[in-house]
């Protein structure tokens, strides 16, 4: 009788249906699908009646209407005539301005102070400690409104305002700085800075090549700096040195002349950057501590001296482990920016936060913002995924 | 006969000692001022120092008023430490009925003693588990009241540091399972499963925690069937537990992919079911695993907490805010963020030095 089993002469080839392990996982997902969906299609209902009950429209209709809200500051032309579409584009494109600033100011704060934490100099050492220490454990928001509150409160009105450095005020306007006034020269400059890069990147091709080939080494860096720095001062000296500076000026109860940062801009700005500054510090150091001592006293042994032993040897290892944790940062300073809601910067979340107020449509104005974000959450995982690439290790 | 004594032979040639390497001057030498470069970074971040330093002194506590009947009285060179005092409990408990704010102290010094009894790694485990239980329990009783003779609260009135320790606290118990099973289902099997999951983690990931904030208090009572209210804590907590679960869920996940291959097989290999498999042999090794990325998790959180009050509730950040809209104190707002700052900057140091210790204690057994 056992023998019969064990020769498979009772079990069937395929198990019955309940206890296939194939049929079964399709019967899970479908379960699964139509839960999901079910307490979907409950949300979706439950919204529906009761927009419908409160009388408020649906549907992207109204950014095509008049917004008729002012918007303090604006990279882009905007009046309160303008549609709710524009204000989205101001928004979005003030969230874009203050997260690419703050990204380019952090890391180099991060990693001046990430070096500095390195640094065998006692002194300098501690100072980036505390720093790192004190603002990596306050929360953004306190930081934000501390800054706004200075910015704001503390600094005195443009009559008495702080000079912190030369035809620098702050007041409680904002920050006012001189600004070159417009030149055709400037188009020029730009021109030419683009000539010297993209000759500097030749010559660095050429000087490469030619060490492979000969040993010979020629001082490429140096060559193309002068290049992208030097081609466009000539272009400068060339038009007579046209430079005349938009001197900020008291007029009356306020500044004229110049450019101006507002309060809000400035607190954001400067929270932001000093708050990811010091997880972008910590990273720079971890990254760095990574590339095992040995590494440098090879580079040494080989004859590389410092500056090249950093530049050739521990900072294409450092860069590996720096990068993935980098993007994350400049991801969460991105998605941080939104804090300017609670401080007054117009950016993507307070434009929509008052667009909400004044519609009611809630659930349009936080699917575009969440949509936003994500593209741009999608756009900046796929730059720096792309960098990676480019210093990740080559395995076999 | 060839004995020859080499010592003799050979002259030893006579050197100086080795330089010193304590003392003050040669610490001094060797930290600060070897060579040109160092001695100009030390002489620049003196010079940072004495033009920063004097002047934060005398305004923090030499030219400070301590004591100071109003806002009037208070203004000076320096800081109002006066209007904390004044403050203090404002600022702490906000709009908890003054008389029974020993109730709001009573729940901060239980939370503060259970982290602390959290921290000591002889405790883990069940008995842990039922202190917290208590802890809340207890925490619950407290702040609505309406039985043992205290005044019931309604949760409106619920403000300041109690509020901020609720919001981060009490919703890591209903955060963690999701987070788990999000995990879990990021590596399952089934596509559809895994769809859903990461659609929902990087959903949550890819946008601001003000947001869901946003969504919470604006969208969720348009989700729920007509009639039905919802507090608006009770909004902000599910804000938080949809939010922490998406980053707990990448945490755990990555304890999941440590554990080795080996591992399931054997469970396999032995019979155990999918969830057998998952609760005896798998959660524990990468749970375990991940102990210190979660407290360095809660650090984030806790600052987040912050957060709440875009959508209006009364956090100790915004009681700090709302005592500098008093007329008779104005323009104190350096002295109560630095004050506000002192707090959270004490529980997140506290909680990063613990993280730090862990990672230590734990890799002690993978360092050669």
């Amino acid at each position: 009788m056992a023998s019969e089993t064990i020769d498979g002469g009772v079990r069937s080839s395929r198990p019955p249906p309940w206890r296939d392990p194939r049929v079964r996982d399709i019967v899970l997902q479908v379960l699964f699908v139509a839960v999901i969906a079910a307490f979907f299609a409950f949300l979706a209902h439950n919204t529906i009646v009761n927009l419908r009950r409160q009388n408020i429209a649906s549907g992207f209709g109204f950014l095509d209407r008049e917004a008729a809200f002012g918007i303090g500051e604006s990279l882009i032309a905007y009046t309160p005539a303008d549609t709710y579409a524009r204000a989205f584009l101001v928004g979005l494109t003030n969230t874009l301005y203050v997260a690419a600033l703050g990204i380019v100011l952090a890391t180099i704060v991060g990693t001046l102070m990430g070096l500095a934490r390195l640094s065998r100099n006692w002194l300098v050492a501690r100072l980036a400690q505390i720093y790192v220490e004190t603002f990596r454990n306050i929360p953004l928001l306190l930081q934000l409104f501390f800054w706004w509150a200075l910015l704001r409160g503390a600094a005195p009105g443009p009559r008495e305002a702080w000079q912190v450095l030369p035809d620098v005020f702050v007041s409680n306007r904002g920050i006012v700085f001189p600004v070159p006034r417009e030149h055709p020269a400037f188009q020029w400059m730009g021109l030419a800075f683009v000539v010297g890069a993209a000759a500097a990147y030749f010559v660095h091709r050429w000087a490469r090549a030619r060490q492979a080939q000969t040993g010979r080494q020629f001082p490429a860096g140096w060559v193309g700096l002068g290049l992208i720095l030097g081609l466009p001062l000539l272009v400068f000296l060339g038009f007579g040195a046209p430079l005349s500076l938009d001197v900020p000026a008291l007029r009356g109860f306020n500044f004229a002349g110049g450019a101006a940062l507002s309060p809000e801009f400035g607190a954001l700005l400067l929270g932001l950057v000093i708050y990811t500054g010091s997880f972008i510090a910590e990273i720079v150091r971890a990254g760095i501590l990574a590339v095992s001592w040995g590494q440098s006293e090879a580079a040494m042994a080989l004859g590389l001296h410092p500056g090249q032993a950093m530049r050739l040897i521990v900072l294409p290892q450092a860069l590996r482990v720096i990068v993935p944790p980098m993007t994350s940062e400049y991801l969460s300073l991105t998605k941080n920016s939104s804090l300017a809601v609670a401080i007054g910067y117009p950016d993507l979340v307070s434009i929509a936060n008052t667009t909400m107020n004044q519609t009611g449509q809630a659930v349009e104005g936080i699917a575009m913002i969440m949509a936003v974000y994500l593209a741009i959450s999608l756009l900046i995982s796929l730059l720096m995924n792309l960098y990676n690439r480019a210093v990740a290790l080559v395995e076999r | 006969m060839t004995d020859v004594d080499i010592t003799q032979e050979l002259p030893i040639p006579v050197e100086r000692p080795p330089r010193r390497t304590h003392g003050v001057v040669d610490w001094l030498r060797a930290n600060l001022f070897g060579g040109v470069f160092n001695t100009i970074l030390t002489l620049i971040a003196l010079y940072f120092l004495a033009i920063a330093m004097p002047p934060l002194v005398r305004w923090a506590f030499v030219d400070a008023v301590w004591s100071a009947p109003n806002g009037q009285a208070c203004r000076g060179a320096g800081a109002c430490w006066a209007f904390i005092g004044e403050k203090l409990r404002f600022i702490l408990f906000g709009t908890f009925p003054y008389e029974q704010q020993w109730r709001p102290l009573a729940v901060v010094v239980i939370f503060v003693a259970m982290i602390l009894a959290s921290c000591d790694r002889r405790l883990w485990g069940r008995r842990l588990m039922l202190l917290w239980l208590a802890g809340f329990i207890a925490a619950g009783v407290l702040m609505w009241g309406g039985i043992l003779g205290m005044r019931y609260v309604e949760t409106r009135l619920w403000s300041g540091l109690p509020l901020t320790l609720i919001v981060a606290v009490v919703g890591l118990p209903f955060a963690f399972p999701v987070a788990i099973l999000l995990a879990l289902g990021r590596r399952s099997r089934l596509p559809a499963v895994r769809v859903v999951s990461v659609a929902y983690i990087e959903l949550v990931r890819g946008v601001p925690l003000v947001t869901i904030l946003f969504m919470a208090s604006v969208m969720l009572p348009l989700f729920l069937p007509t009639g039905v209210t919802i507090d608006k804590l009770l909004r902000a907590g599910i804000a938080f537990v949809l939010f922490a679960a998406a980053y707990l869920a990448e945490i755990v996940r990555g304890g999941l992919q440590a554990i080795p291959r080996g591992q399931i097989e054997a469970a396999d290999a032995l019979g155990l079911g999918y969830w057998q498999r998952t609760r005896r042999i798998v959660l524990p090794q990468a749970l375990a695993m991940v102990i210190p990325p979660l407290v360095n998790n809660s650090i984030s959180g806790f600052k987040s907490t912050s957060l709440v009050l875009i959508i209006g509730l009364f956090d100790l950040l915004n009681t700090a805010n709302t005592a500098l809209t008093d007329p008779n104190w104005q323009g104190f707002a350096t002295e109560v963020y630095v004050f506000v700052a002192a707090i959270y900057w004490t529980f997140c140091f506290f909680m990063s030095r613990y993280s730090q210790m862990l990672e230590r204690e734990f890799n002690k057994g993978r360092r050669r």
